[in-house]
């Protein structure tokens, strides 16, 4: 490939550790990605001066230029599409779904052509393509700005999807997703954004496809991604008072699924709870209970169970702490395991 | 219908009144101000390309009558736009193809057994891409035309002067990938021809019922890029019209969307009645518009193609065709152990599933003996 005419001096990422929040990790990984890689570009709607809805690609068109950071006409599918073309020629694009339900327009390009191109064309065109897409409620969005998709990409083959629930996790599998060869849909938790972590950077974290035990405990595997990790762990802490020992997976990747993780923890402790916010029907929620049902059957001291959202539209602001997944809807469920 | 510019400066994009027409369907030369006929070499290699199109279209709607494919969506009647538009590419301009492109793709050179591959079905896409420069043959209507939108645009950035070539019908100018892939390259300068095959028909619906434009190539106007119309069964015409879009985008001057009037001979596929919606004298009609009959007549008309020359083309189109019965006639080999080889670059991943797959061909193995 030619030398691009954006071609600038990147300065240097702090070595010493620093607070990140998700966010400004996600636009660290993004820009040591670019410096390390000419191929990797970076559009989407917004995505240039303005820098994101959600500034996470802050900067980014000032460091690196129009040619590599850039805004594009208002049309999911034009974007998802174009980047087919891009990945196509030699590019590494990374784009960006300014929401989860405005990612909708661009699902027939992501379901017919970037999941199955590689297939369609016998392992001759690979995909090495990112989505990024922030997603889910609890941020008091309105309608149409807090869906948790990650159901109708989970069920579609040839798409790889990560969630990361930590700053370094944010980092981590956003590098890691950029420089794998197939397409990732990579799913950030929109209410985790904020959330503060002392980071060294660079720095790796698990790879991609493992799963993580974020607290260890011996009487219930709590099993949680993306949004919903935080809630998980406070119930941990609070079953604890309760004289509970709850252990917390974060699964991080939904395609792959970490089996071998999530099966040797619901083996140990005998009990399963599963919690994400999006609907519980015909679910990720339920893709995992019924891995765990099958793999694990003869270890369960009691049906595997999910917290989930409701099976509704997501509800307006004022009425979402109803549906979304809290604390004392995740200590009640374990409370019901058949003690 | 004509439609007024909204302003100065804009009239270029709007499309002549008449298609651009080079050669009629007698043979005879009708001089146009804005394009040249092209050079006697180049009609010489688009006849021998159409003739060769012409045999590999009959013969694959021969084999699919004999359940050698599985469907044959055929290019007969289309194949000057076709043979047209490739011609007025380099090799290494990007073609993005829908499946009714067969002959496009033969002309680019890919083996006809790869193009027909999809249409056997013993894999979706039987060629490599990267060989001859030509994307996977679309199914989904006008999505392809985004990623030539993406090619190209990427090969501006690398300092290539690569052009890519989208081919759809009429019926897909509804899609709304179709309106942003115009959209996006208008806006990115991207070196994009769009060109739209009208053959007045998306399956059994006719144009009438797609569109009210004035015509398909006034979709442009909207965009801010120019919109071409060429009489779709003169090969020397699209050729013309075609090579010029392609030059401009190579400079740097953006895409252009081009109309070929053409007419579907044929059916939609085998699987359809094209006697339930239209007239068999309007089939008729467009019989004696016939594209290889008259480049065939303007030739012989100027000597330039002899008996001996057109004998040659024929026995090369036959040679086309037996190669045809002979490697699409034997039952393809496939292993259904490569379903799980392609979805992702890890193999690992589905090693599961592929385990179950592999036993059950192991006991069906056994059994066989």
């Amino acid at each position: 490939m030619t030398t691009l005419e954006s071609r600038v001096d990147i300065p240097e990422i702090p070595q010493q550790a620093t607070t990140y929040t998700m966010a400004q990790a996600l636009t660290a990984a993004l820009r040591d990605a670019m410096a390390a890689d000419e191929r990797v570009l970076m559009f989407g709607e917004d995505v240039g001066a303005l820098g994101g809805v959600f500034r996470v690609t802050d900067g980014l068109t000032r460091t690196f230029g129009e040619n590599r950071c850039f805004d594009t006409p208002l049309a999911e599918a034009g974007i998802v599409g174009m980047a087919v073309g891009m990945a196509m020629n030699g590019f590494r694009p990374v784009v960006e779904m300014q929401f989860d339900a405005f990612a909708y327009p661009a699902l027939e390009q992501i379901i017919s052509h970037v999941a199955k191109m590689r297939n369609r064309t016998r392992g001759r065109v690979g995909l090495p393509m990112v989505i990024r897409v922030p997603y889910a409620g609890g941020i008091g969005g309105v309608e149409h700005h807090c869906d948790s998709s990650e159901a109708y990409f989970a069920h579609t083959a040839g798409l790889t999807v990560v969630s990361p629930a930590t700053p370094a996790d944010a980092y981590s599998l956003l590098r890691e997703s950029i420089e794998y060869p197939d397409p990732v849909i990579f799913l950030e938790p929109k209410r985790l954004y904020w959330n503060k972590a002392e980071l060294q950077l660079p720095l790796r974290t698990e790879p991609l496809g493992r799963a993580v035990i974020r607290r260890p405990g011996t009487d219930v595997t709590l099993i949680a991604y993306g949004p919903t990790v935080p809630h998980a762990l406070d119930a941990a802490a609070a079953a604890e008072q309760e004289g509970r020992s709850v252990e917390v997976i974060d699964l991080r990747s939904l395609v792959p699924f970490d089996d071998a993780t999530v099966t040797a923890s619901v083996r140990r402790t005998g009990r399963a709870v599963v919690v994400a916010e999006a609907a519980g029907f015909a679910s990720v929620a339920s893709e995992v209970v019924a891995r765990v049902t099958e793999q694990c059957f003869h270890s369960l001291e009691a049906p595997v169970r999910r917290v989930t959202g409701f099976d509704i539209p997501y509800p307006p602001p004022k009425s979402e702490h109803h549906h979304l997944p809290s604390v004392d809807r995740i200590l009640d469920v374990v409370e019901e395991l058949q003690w | 219908m004509v439609l007024h510019a909204p302003e100065t400066g804009h009239s270029t994009l709007l499309p002549s009144a008449e298609p651009v027409q080079l050669i009629d369907e007698h043979g005879a030369v009708t001089p146009h101000a804005d394009y040249d006929l092209p050079s006697e070499a180049e009609l010489l290699a688009a006849y021998r390309a159409l003739v060769l199109g012409r045999r590999f279209d009959r013969q694959a709607t021969t084999m699919v009558k004999q359940g050698r494919l599985a469907v044959y969506p055929s290019s007969n009647g289309q194949e000057a736009s076709q043979v047209g538009a490739v011609l007025a590419t380099r090799n290494d301009d990007w073609l993005f193809p829908t499946y009714r492109d067969c002959v496009a793709l033969v002309t680019r050179g890919v083996d006809p057994v790869g193009v027909l591959t999809l249409l056997r079905g013993d894999w979706h896409s039987g060629y490599d891409p990267y060989e001859q420069h030509v994307a996977p043959q679309c199914t989904p209507l006008a999505t392809q035309s985004l990623h030539g939108v993406g090619l190209a645009h990427a090969a501006r950035l690398k300092g290539e002067d690569t052009v890519a070539l989208v081919f759809i019908g009429d019926g897909a100018t509804s899609e709304g990938d179709f309106h942003e892939a115009l959209n996006f390259a208008a806006v990115f300068k991207a070196p994009v021809v769009f060109f739209v095959q009208n053959n007045g028909f998306a399956i059994s619906v006719p144009l009438d019922k797609q569109s009210v434009a004035p015509s398909l190539a006034h979709k442009a106007i909207g965009y801010g890029i120019p919109g071409k119309r060429v009489d779709g069964n003169d090969v020397a015409a699209v050729i013309s019209v075609v090579s010029a879009a392609v030059e401009r985008a190579r400079a740097g001057e953006g895409p252009t969307l081009i109309e070929a009037h053409t007419y579907r001979i044929d059916a939609h596929t085998n699987a359809d009645d094209a006697t339930r919606y239209r007239d068999a004298h309007d089939v008729e009609a467009w019989r004696g518009k016939d594209p290889v009959s008259r480049i065939d007549a303007y030739l012989r008309g100027t000597g330039a193609l002899t008996e001996e020359l057109a004998a040659g083309y024929a026995a090369e189109a036959e040679a086309v065709a037996e190669d045809l019965r002979r490697r699409l006639g034997a039952d393809p080999v496939t292993d259904p152990r490569e379903l799980f080889h392609h979805v992702y670059a890890d193999r690992e991943r589905l090693a599961d599933q592929a385990r179950l797959l592999d036993e059950e061909l192991a006991l069906e193995e056994g059994a066989g003996q």
